[in-house]
């Protein structure tokens, strides 16, 4: 057995070391060829059979340009940087990583092949990786001097003052190829391309993101215009726009139980910063015709009250524009002019933004929801919908293409500022009309999910981005807090959610996910 | 410790830096390499070239930029800020491109040593093209005090994207030579310029009489190039006689607007099919 190991280990050694000497060019190509060129094409320019679909679009290897490096601006990266870019991806992209799925010796072979195809690569010198020393301890101080420069660099020309991506200069920018790029939002580290982490944000602003409109600020450095020490505290600060971890997916929305008549019903009520937020992660729409494969919505986050007679919802998502804006109207062009497919009506048009949540017309007792793209024509969904230039209303829909106004409307409040819409949404439990509209009972898990369209991006109908089915759960009982302590409330409420989901799952094979407890390192009130 | 010894201590430091600015800092072996260049043919023998670029037609009326996100940019202009991407005074065309393309290969010219300035004022580029040699410093200047950043997109050479947040300069240059590298500002996407690197001093950019003057070539028969940014290029050849002074002019016609490919190194935006950077209107 012994032996067998050891002989195993003298193998992959003596593999990888012949790998290592002579890179293996024709297993390059075949790895090359396999896995990588329908995004990066056969000829490694970048507009593989697939590279329609996605923006930022897959990386063109012939001009020899990488985004995260080790090296100061303009250089080409060290073998490390480009091995870990193939092993972990890029998380804001569709840059897949590759560490599970390919052996050492295959993403090391295809490594040579990808420099094969800009030929500098082999007459240039060794880059030299920059010495980024240490990251400092975080502080108060630190933070606050991090805002200074944050502010008299003015990264907010770009990132906008809130960090949300959508400063005066966000909707022109450009890449090297002449596609259209988003200033990344500064306040989801998690979607950073070469990491959250404060050395990675450090190492990002030393070296700029080449092909891209992010600088380098290593000259500031040089012209002494501040030291390497103040741009470790704007890492820091930057690495402070971001929750301390990742937001978790949780199944079940929680409704706390207010006092009759306390559910706040505006937007800037304060009240709701006292609310727990959950987290709902959203994709593009890719199955109606016309698809859409660049939402620029990728998560909403929801609270929710009820006193026994009304319920309110509070979303709130990022979103770079109030639309339908007109500085905006050119990024729309500019997206619609690349992005496949070309189904539908594509012109730029001025489009609000919107927000619809969906339940079905009454709690199922059964195991089966409505379909989750807005129901079928024989089991259709009720909708709330919400846009940014008309009032709220209820709807039915039977699919995505067939969506009826019911009559009425739904009490709103809505707010764009900073890179942010927060809209609330309020209805009594009991509808007047129960005949197409849900009646909100206490105490069970109703099925609930979202869709946002980000009007400025192009997206209309079924061009937007989409969740899957959740659950809300309206509590029962007068609101905890008042006989329990906050700390019992919280073992009581994490309890909570793993009944809801495992009487939720007796009832719905579907769900695939267990849910966890309310999220610790995510403070109630937190302001997404 | 002994007097002479404190002295050399002392003084150390200065040495090492007169060290490092006789070597010209980052790049000293060129710089060695520089000192044995010479003009690789006898002066005495050379001509000249003069010449004139010339527009036909009407020319596309200046855009109004839209600095209400800068006022203080805005504020540097008399009337509204405009950018005129085909500028012509009396029939003359500015900021074309004019090098010598053909004719002098095999020839090793040294390296000029002034370092040209581009500077930003009134977040526009001036001048908004520049001609240097491989190797040769171009000082990007920013007069503004406010965040510019100028970012590069060169296809043969090395790019970069440097942030200057206050006026200040930065040196960079270009190891190859490679016509036209595109400089832009993504803050202000506006603010367009372009670089060419011609790996001899025989280039120019057209001022407001739409003439340029090439002098001291030697003697021979050239191809030479005329690079607009919205207009194209152009050749003719021409002949430089000892002592003489050759005359050509080049005609561009405002026909060419929007169909005329211009040369950006290798083609850099593959799915576009007319000129980069034009104006939105000409989208
Ligand atoms: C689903 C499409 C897709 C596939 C498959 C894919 N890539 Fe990528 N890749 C991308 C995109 C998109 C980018 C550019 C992201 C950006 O510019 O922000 C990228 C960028 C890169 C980069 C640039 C990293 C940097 O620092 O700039 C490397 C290296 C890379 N890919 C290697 C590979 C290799 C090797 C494979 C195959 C094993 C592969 N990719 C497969 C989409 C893909
Ligand atoms: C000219 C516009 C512009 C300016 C100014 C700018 N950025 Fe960026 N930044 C971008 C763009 C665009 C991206 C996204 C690049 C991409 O997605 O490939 C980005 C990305 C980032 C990232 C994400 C890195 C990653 O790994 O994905 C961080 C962090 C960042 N910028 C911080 C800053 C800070 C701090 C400043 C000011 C010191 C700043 N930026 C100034 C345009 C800008």
């Amino acid at each position: 057995m012994a032996a067998i190991r050891f002989l195993g280990l003298v193998l992959v050694l003596v593999t990888a070391d012949l790998a290592a000497q002579q890179p293996d060019t024709e297993r390059g190509r075949q790895v090359y060829e396999r896995w990588c060129a329908a995004c990066h094409a056969v000829d490694g320019a970048g507009e593989g059979p697939a590279a329609g679909y996605m923006l930022p679009r897959p990386r063109d290897f012939t001009r020899g340009i990488y985004q995260i490096r080790t090296t100061p601006g303009g250089d080409i990266p060290t073998d490390d940087d480009i091995m870990r870019m193939i092993n972990e991806g890029m998380p804001g992209t569709t840059m897949p990583g590759w560490q599970d799925q390919l052996s050492r010796a295959d993403r090391q072979a295809v490594l040579e092949y990808i420099k094969s195809f800009y030929p500098p690569f082999e007459t240039m010198a060794a880059p030299e990786p920059i010495d980024f020393g240490r990251a400092p301890r975080v502080s108060d101080d630190r933070l606050e001097e991090g805002r200074i420069f944050y502010d008299s660099i003015e990264c907010w020309q770009c990132h906008g003052d809130t960090g949300r991506g959508y400063g005066s200069s966000a909707p022109e920018l450009e890449d090297d190829w002449g596609y259209p790029i988003r200033a990344v939002d500064l306040t989801k580290n998690w979607k950073f391309n070469g990491g959250g982490s404060v050395e990675e944000i450090y190492r990002r602003l030393r070296t700029g993101m080449d092909g891209t409109p992010m600088p380098s600020f290593s000259d500031l450095l040089d012209a002494d215009f501040m030291t390497e020490d103040q741009l470790w505290s704007l890492a820091h600060y930057v690495r402070s726009l971001a929750p301390d971890r990742p937001p978790r997916v949780r199944e079940v929305i929680r409704a706390d139980r207010v006092e009759p008549g306390e559910v706040p019903t505006t937007v800037a009520d304060e009240r709701w910063d006292e609310v727990e937020s959950f987290y709902i992660p959203l994709v593009a729409q890719i199955i109606v015709l016309p698809r859409w494969f660049d939402p620029s919505v990728d998560a909403v986050w929801v609270q929710a009250l009820h006193d026994g007679n009304e319920i309110a919802l509070r979303v709130t998502w990022h979103d770079r524009s109030e639309s339908p804006h007109p500085n905006w109207m050119q990024w729309q062009e500019r997206v619609l002019e690349v992005m496949e497919p070309r189904e539908g009506d594509l012109d730029p048009a001025p489009r609000p933004d919107r927000l619809a949540v969906q339940f079905p017309r009454s709690i199922p007792s059964g195991m089966e929801r409505p379909y989750f793209l807005m129901g079928t024509s024989d089991n259709p969904v009720y909708l709330w919908q919400w846009s940014s230039t008309d009032d709220a209303e209820p709807a039915q829909a039977r699919g995505m293409t067939e969506i009826e106004p019911l009559g009425g409307s739904i009490a709103s409040d809505a707010r764009w500022e900073a890179g942010r819409w927060q809209v609330v949404l309020t209805r009594s439990l009991e509808p007047e009309d129960t005949s197409n509209r849900l009646t909100f009972e206490r105490g069970t898990a109703i099925p609930i999910a979202f869709y946002v369209w980000d009007g400025d991006n192009g997206e209309e109908g079924t061009r937007g981005a989409i969740s899957s089915w959740y659950f809300i759960y309206l509590l029962e009982d007068a609101p905890i807090s008042t006989y329990v302590t906050p700390l019992m409330a919280f073992f009581l409420t994490g309890g909570l959610g793993l009944v809801v989901v495992a009487r939720a799952q007796k009832r719905e094979r579907a769900l695939e996910t267990a849910s966890e407890g309310p999220d610790p390192t995510t403070p109630t009130g937190r302001n997404p | 410790m002994r007097y002479s010894d404190a002295v050399t201590r002392a003084l150390l430091p200065f040495a090492l830096l007169g060290l490092i600015v006789a070597c010209g800092g980052d790049a000293p072996e060129t710089e060695a390499d520089d000192a044995e260049v010479e003009m690789p043919f006898d002066v005495a023998t050379a001509g000249h070239l003069q010449g004139m670029v010339l527009f036909e037609g009407d020319p596309p009326p200046p855009e109004v930029l839209d600095m209400s996100s800068e006022p203080d940019c805005a504020a540097q202009w008399d009337d509204q800020p405009m950018r005129d991407l085909v500028q012509v005074s009396d029939g003359h065309l500015e900021n074309v491109f004019i090098y010598v393309k053909e004719g002098l290969d095999g020839m090793d010219f040294p390296r000029a040593r002034d370092t040209p300035v581009m500077d930003q004022v009134g977040c526009r580029y001036t001048p908004t093209v520049i001609g240097l040699m491989p190797g040769q410093e171009i000082t990007f200047r920013n007069s503004d005090g406010l965040l510019h950043n100028i970012n590069s997109s060169p296809t043969v050479n090395r790019g970069f994207n440097i942030s200057q947040p206050v006026n200040m300069d930065t040196q960079r240059s270009f190891a190859s030579p490679e016509v036209m590298i595109p400089v832009r500002c993504d803050v202000h996407g506006w603010m367009r310029a372009y670089i060419g690197v011609v790996p001899h001093p025989y280039h120019g950019v057209t001022g407001s009489g739409g003439s340029f003057d090439l002098r001291d070539l030697p003697p021979g028969e050239y191809v030479i190039e005329a690079w607009h940014s919205q207009l194209g290029t152009q050749e003719q050849t021409v002949t430089i006689a000892t002592g003489e002074t050759a005359e050509v002019s080049f005609t561009f016609t405002s026909e060419m607007l929007g169909t005329a490919v211009v040369p950006l190194g290798e083609p850099i935006y593959p799915h576009r099919h007319h000129a980069p950077h034009s104006a939105p209107a000409t989208r």
